[in-house]
């Protein structure tokens, strides 16, 4: 099956947060960044601005650390996506994925993390730059930026 | 809704933090920000309050489309009296702490008092604390905002703060958030400096909801966003220029101040314009602009990120300003650069940092240091005055040097700090300053572009650009395109784009959008959004309202018709080339219309009938 | 192929379901000595505090989870080994055989040598059982002595404290959580505990304790007895080593080599029983921690199933812990290393804290105090040994930016 996968151009970025207040709107029913599972980083020296989020990775460091299997494969996107009702917020998951991108919300005593909004990511329906595109896996690009996502895989090769 | 529905009040006197819920009837009179908060103002202090006195208040106030994903909806604006004018103050700014504030749940905060010693405010969501700031008082703004990211451990946090201009008085001086963004005119950095305030900073994470028709709203801001992308100016010139994209089209027409107005054609306009900040430098093979940037929930990204080159006389041996920061809009790039002759890119860029690092207003700035080039050029000044500087029109050093000592408000910097009026009147010279109410001018010689004039003249916050942008359409077309050497017709035109403009300041939007957007675009955003009815009409009306408010505000603070006025040198000295060539600005030919049209006396009085007829308070 | 494995907690169950994913054809036999199906240790002390039933805890949810992946799941328990046969026998004296075996066998607490420690007052936190002990026991109004501030003592504190019980906890080391936060945050963690109505006695050792007119009396060195309802004792854990006596060759845990494999080759052990190899050091040790338990599982699965290229590189030490409320987390190595650089913000007022570990310009340890946002990107930059350039400066001057660090180093400069 052909999988779709975000594809993030930092260089397209212009730091407006679009992105953060439609994934929160989508995600939560109100604008707020503070809730995105997108998240724009700014470095100002730099003059640079970089959305990030998850990859949604083969590894899966979240999905397999999770004790209550509260993180399941979504077969249809590829994401790794929270189940509310079984998550009971041990936070191991906001520890074991080494990028950064699951996020414990003290507000629901659960985790949160990009779920590509079941196949249509609203941040890259917002983005007015096309920094954030929703494309086809194999489009070119892809496989750079999963080598990149990837380049964290280090502990062991044991992709099953 | 889209209100928060809840402000902080905080007494820096005694310390006392309290929560009020919104008086709404106002906000259905005034929509939110300019307005509301004017009317706040307006209800509280008295309008001939000292404004550099304890009872002076100061109100951050945001609009019920701050927060929300509403394109440029991230505004938020000071409102206070002026120390520069002794009117009303409303200085707006976007960056990324108003919506923060609207995150944390506030719709606004109002200041009274003074603290006893330095303090600065923290807001994370109801958590509302006044903390002491000694160790932040004497540092920039961006050392402070370092400061407080790292005591508070958290980079998410936004923050308002002043600088040392502030600190040291300096009248003209800014609040600057999130480093590089301001609500920068009229000295409203002075007064929050005066009450011992040195920044606010702002951790919100409850979000933006109440809105009252969510579906409505996404499609409209959907369907917005996409005429913000298809024009071609907010979809095109402002991202790839900046407002930069004026320098030379103004120059063109004849209507750049030149040299404290002297002139109304720059030589070293192209050096110094949006095209030239594309350019590779010789030196280092740079563009002196990196990239464009937006504001929060800014879908045009007008912002400029720029870089000094390293080499350059203003910057070699200070790698703390070989970094990105925010560059030059076309405002400040034309006060500090074609106003005092400077064509020193380079130059501009390091000042206009200077200008955000320790916040003080560029264009009152840059307009004082012509007036003070003037004098010097005069023999008025002389280098005993400026502590051995030489101030001739067009020396960059010179420019460099005497921002450095304003920034710090140390030797002439701290006569600059007076601003333009102040300076002038010190030296004898009233006539050459270039302001109207105390405050200075912005980039458009009225000469050529007269509407401008009756823009300045009649600002209820002294010469401004922002209360009537009628460049757009004497300029760009926009909505219709006006003859900018014609007086007829621009009273209307004029009455139109300040009702238009305060309700756009009142609603949490960037007043740029209105390149692309009009009433029509917006007032569906915000009947989409919020409670009751809000349609172009009652728009309009509330702009209508909130300017008359503010004008009350200013008689009753003292001000006259009188006051209504430009400075000899538009008025008398003719424009000496270009399409405006022999004219003067054509004030007279334009105020008594004015007045007529808004209801006022021939001296400029509001009567009681249009105080009845806009609900203003006895 | 016979594959048995002996442990139903999580490096099990994941070396189970490997072993399926890999060799479809092959017998598995997961066997637990609980009678409940397989569950989460890490998410009893939420369901202490009743944000989920019995069945919230469990590892896998769907009913028939193993039978549907032809998994035979034994509640038994096993009594001994016999490596020359290959074979096990279990409590029902049935004998089983198998060509690779998998020791999962966990962990159990310790209770210090202490008169008193059986009496039917002391109970443990580690079981379901020992839930249903807990939540029967400590009612409101009671006084409880948690002993050990470790961090099954400090994650069980909330659910004791909505419990409504008046609690002293007792901590022998001058911290809390010192195997896993530094003092300065081991500090604050105490803070913030007494901020909240808890008791906290640190360097304090227990006597003894004895029975009095129905309630228990916990006496202490150098401070008065304390007159309890209930004591939970959470003074540590050990390796549940027995089924390897005199067979497996054993330190604080089994001795496993990069494959997960003992010191027999057709036995493999993993989790918390396992000394397995540490990322950070290279060494090998014990780290009953949930991630590392899941990486064991699968890798000694891996090899179990004649996987050629699955040497384990070792788990980052690791740790997230909720204290009523204030979070923490450890991660590699946290107390530094020679020669290295560190940089710490600390802001007691507000219970934030941060600590970072350098060796040269590569980050090897932290700690960190309510941080909840990106934190996981901390082992990002350990476990890629990123070489941090000049962001090692920035990280020096304000430490917080650790995930700009990772972004500036991961994320090319001209798109992906």
């Amino acid at each position: 099956m052909l999988m779709k996968s975000l594809y993030i151009n930092p260089e397209k970025c212009t730091g407006c947060l679009q992105c953060e207040m439609a994934c929160s709107f989508e995600n939560e029913g109100v604008f707020n960044p503070a809730r995105s599972r997108i998240k724009v980083f700014t470095f100002h020296d730099a003059g640079r601005f970089v959305p990030y989020t998850c990859t949604q990775c083969d590894e899966a460091w979240c999905m397999k650390a999770c004790p209550v299997e509260a993180i399941v494969l979504n077969a249809a996107t590829g994401s790794k996506d929270i189940i509310n009702d079984r998550c009971v917020g041990c936070k191991v998951c906001t520890i074991a994925c080494p990028f950064g991108t699951v996020n414990y919300n003290s507000a629901s005593g659960k985790v949160i993390k990009c779920d590509l909004c079941g196949g249509n990511p609203q941040c890259a329906q917002a983005c007015p730059t096309g920094a954030i595109t929703y494309i086809d896996a194999d489009a070119t690009g892809l496989e750079r930026m999963r080598l990149w996502a990837t380049k964290t895989d280090t502990a062991h090769h044991a992709a099953a | 809704m889209a209100w928060t529905k809840q402000i902080l009040r905080v007494n820096l006197t005694n310390g006392d933090v309290s929560v009020e819920p919104l008086n709404m009837g106002w906000a259905q009179e005034y929509l939110g920000q300019r307005g509301l908060a004017t009317r706040y103002f307006v209800a509280e202090v008295d309008p001939t309050v000292d404004a550099l006195g304890p009872d002076n208040k100061l109100i951050m106030a945001t609009g019920p489309l701050t927060g929300t994903m509403a394109s440029t909806g991230g505004r938020y604006s000071v409102i206070t009296k002026s120390p520069l004018t002794g009117t009303i103050a409303c200085s707006n700014s976007g960056g990324f702490i108003g919506a923060a504030l609207k995150n944390a749940g506030w719709d606004m905060i109002i200041f009274e008092g003074k603290a006893p010693s330095p303090v600065y405010l923290y807001v994370e969501d109801d958590k509302v604390e006044i903390l002491p700031a000694d160790d932040l008082w004497g540092k920039s703004v961006w050392e402070a905002d370092e400061l407080i990211h790292k005591k508070h451990q958290d980079p998410q946090i936004r923050i308002s703060c002043v600088g040392r201009a502030a600190e040291s008085g300096c009248l003209f001086s800014a609040i600057v958030n999130d480093l590089h963004r301001a609500a920068g005119r009229s000295g409203v950095g002075t007064v929050m400096a005066s009450k011992n305030l040195k920044a606010v900073a702002v951790r919100g994470t409850k979000g933006v909801g109440n809105i009252k028709d969510p579906i409505r709203f996404m499609r409209e801001v959907t369907a917005q966003k996409k005429v913000l992308a298809d024009n071609a100016v907010t979809g095109q010139g402002l991202p790839t220029y900046g407002t930069q994209v004026l320098m030379n089209v103004i120059n063109e027409m004849g209507a750049l101040p030149t040299r404290n107005m002297r002139e109304v054609k720059f030589e070293g306009a192209h050096s110094v314009s949006g095209e030239a900040m594309h350019e590779k430098r010789k030196t280092d093979g740079k563009p002196n602009l990196t990239r464009n940037a937006g504001c929060f929930g800014c879908t045009i990204a007008c912002g400029r990120i720029s870089t000094v080159d390293q080499g350059h006389f203003s910057v070699a041996n200070k790698p703390e300003y070989w970094g990105n920061s925010g560059g030059l809009e076309y405002e400040a790039a034309w006060a500090l650069g074609p106003d005092t002759g400077v064509d020193d890119l380079d130059a501009l860029t390091y000042v206009n940092f200077l200008c955000n690092e320790d916040g003080f207003d560029p264009i009152s700035y840059g307009s004082t240091v012509a007036a003070a080039m003037e004098l010097y050029d005069m023999g008025v000044i002389t280098k005993e005055d400026t502590g051995g500087i030489e101030l001739t029109f067009g020396s960059a050093e010179a420019l460099v040097k005497v921002t450095e000592l304003t920034a710090k408000g140390e030797g002439f910097g701290k006569i600059l700090g007076l601003g333009s009026k102040r300076m002038c009147e010190k030296y004898g010279h009233p006539e050459l300053s270039m302001t109207v109410k105390g405050q200075e001018f912005p980039a458009y010689d009225p000469r050529g572009i007269q509407g401008m004039g009756l823009t300045y003249a009649t600002s209820n916050r002294g010469a401004c650009h922002l209360r009537s942008y009628t460049v757009a359409s004497e300029v760009l077309g926009i909505p219709v395109k006006t003859d900018p050497l014609e007086t007829d017709g621009k009273p209307e035109l004029v009455i139109a784009f300040q009702d238009a403009t305060a309700a756009v300041d009142s609603s949490g939007l960037c007043l740029f959008t209105t390149f692309a957007w009009s009433l029509e675009n917006i007032a569906p955003q915000i009947d989409a959004a919020c409670e009751g009815d809000w349609s172009v009409e009652k728009c309009a009306e509330v702009g209508a309202r909130i300017w008359n408010l503010e004008r009350d505000f200013n008689m009753r603070a003292g001000l006259t018709g009188a006051d209504d006025t430009l400075p000899k040198r538009l008025l008398k000295d003719a424009a000496n080339v270009g399409p405006a060539q022999g004219k003067v600005a054509g004030l007279d030919l334009m105020l008594p219309k004015y007045y007529e049209l808004r209801g006022w006396t021939t001296d400029g009085q509001l009567t009681d009938e249009t105080r009845s007829r806009y609900r203003l308070p006895a | 192929m016979k594959h048995i494995i002996i442990g139903t907690g999580p490096a099990g169950v994941v070396a189970a379901e490997t072993l399926r994913k890999r060799m479809p054809e092959a017998d598995i036999t997961l066997i637990g000595g609980e009678p409940e199906r397989p569950y989460s240790r890490m998410a009893i002390p939420y369901h202490l505090m009743g944000n989920i039933a019995e069945s919230g805890t469990y590892l896998r949810t769907a009913p028939n989870h193993f039978r549907n992946l032809d998994i035979t799941l034994l509640h038994q328990h096993v009594n001994s080994i016999d490596a020359a046969a290959k074979s096990i026998s279990l409590d029902n004296g049935n004998m089983l055989t198998f060509d690779k075996l998998l020791l999962a066998t966990g962990s159990r607490p310790t209770r210090p040598p202490l008169e008193g420690m059986d009496l039917p007052g002391v109970v443990s936190c580690w079981t379901l059982a020992d839930a249903r002990k807990i939540i029967a026991g400590a009612n409101a109004g009671d006084d409880v002595v948690l002993m050990g501030a470790g961090f099954i003592g400090c994650i069980i504190l909330e659910a004791l404290a909505q419990r409504g019980v008046n609690l002293t906890v007792v901590e022998m080391e001058n911290r809390m959580v010192p195997r896993m936060m530094d003092d300065q945050s081991g500090g604050l963690l105490k803070q913030w505990c007494q901020s909240k109505g808890v008791t906290v006695l640190t360097s304090t050792r227990v006597k003894c304790i004895t029975e009095e007119k129905g309630k228990l009396v916990v006496e202490l060195e150098g401070r008065e007895p304390l007159k309890v309802n209930l004591v939970i004792c959470a003074t540590g854990v050990r390796a549940n080593m027995e089924l390897a006596d005199g067979l497996l060759d054993t330190n604080h845990g089994i001795l496993v080599n990069e494959r997960l494999q003992t010191s027999h080759p057709d036995i493999y052990a993993a989790g918390d029983v396992a000394e397995g190899k540490d990322f950070s050091t290279g060494g090998y040790s014990v780290q009953a921690i949930q991630p590392t338990a899941v990486e064991h599982g699968a890798l000694a699965a891996i090899n179990m199933a004649g996987g050629e290229d699955a040497l384990h590189r070792g788990s980052i030490n690791m740790n997230v812990l909720d204290t009523m409320g204030l979070i923490s987390a450890s991660f590699g190595l946290w107390q530094g290393v020679d020669g290295g650089d560190s940089a710490a913000l600390d802001n007691p007022q507000r219970y934030r804290y941060i600590n970072l570990q350098f060796e040269d310009d590569r980050l090897v340890g932290a700690n960190a105090l309510g941080l909840t946002q990106h934190v996981g990107v901390l082992r990002g930059l350990i476990q890629n040994q990123t070489r941090l350039g000049k962001w090692k400066h920035k990280l020096m001057e304000d430490p917080t930016r650790i995930m700009e660090a990772y972004l500036a180093q991961h994320v090319p400069r001209h798109g992906p």
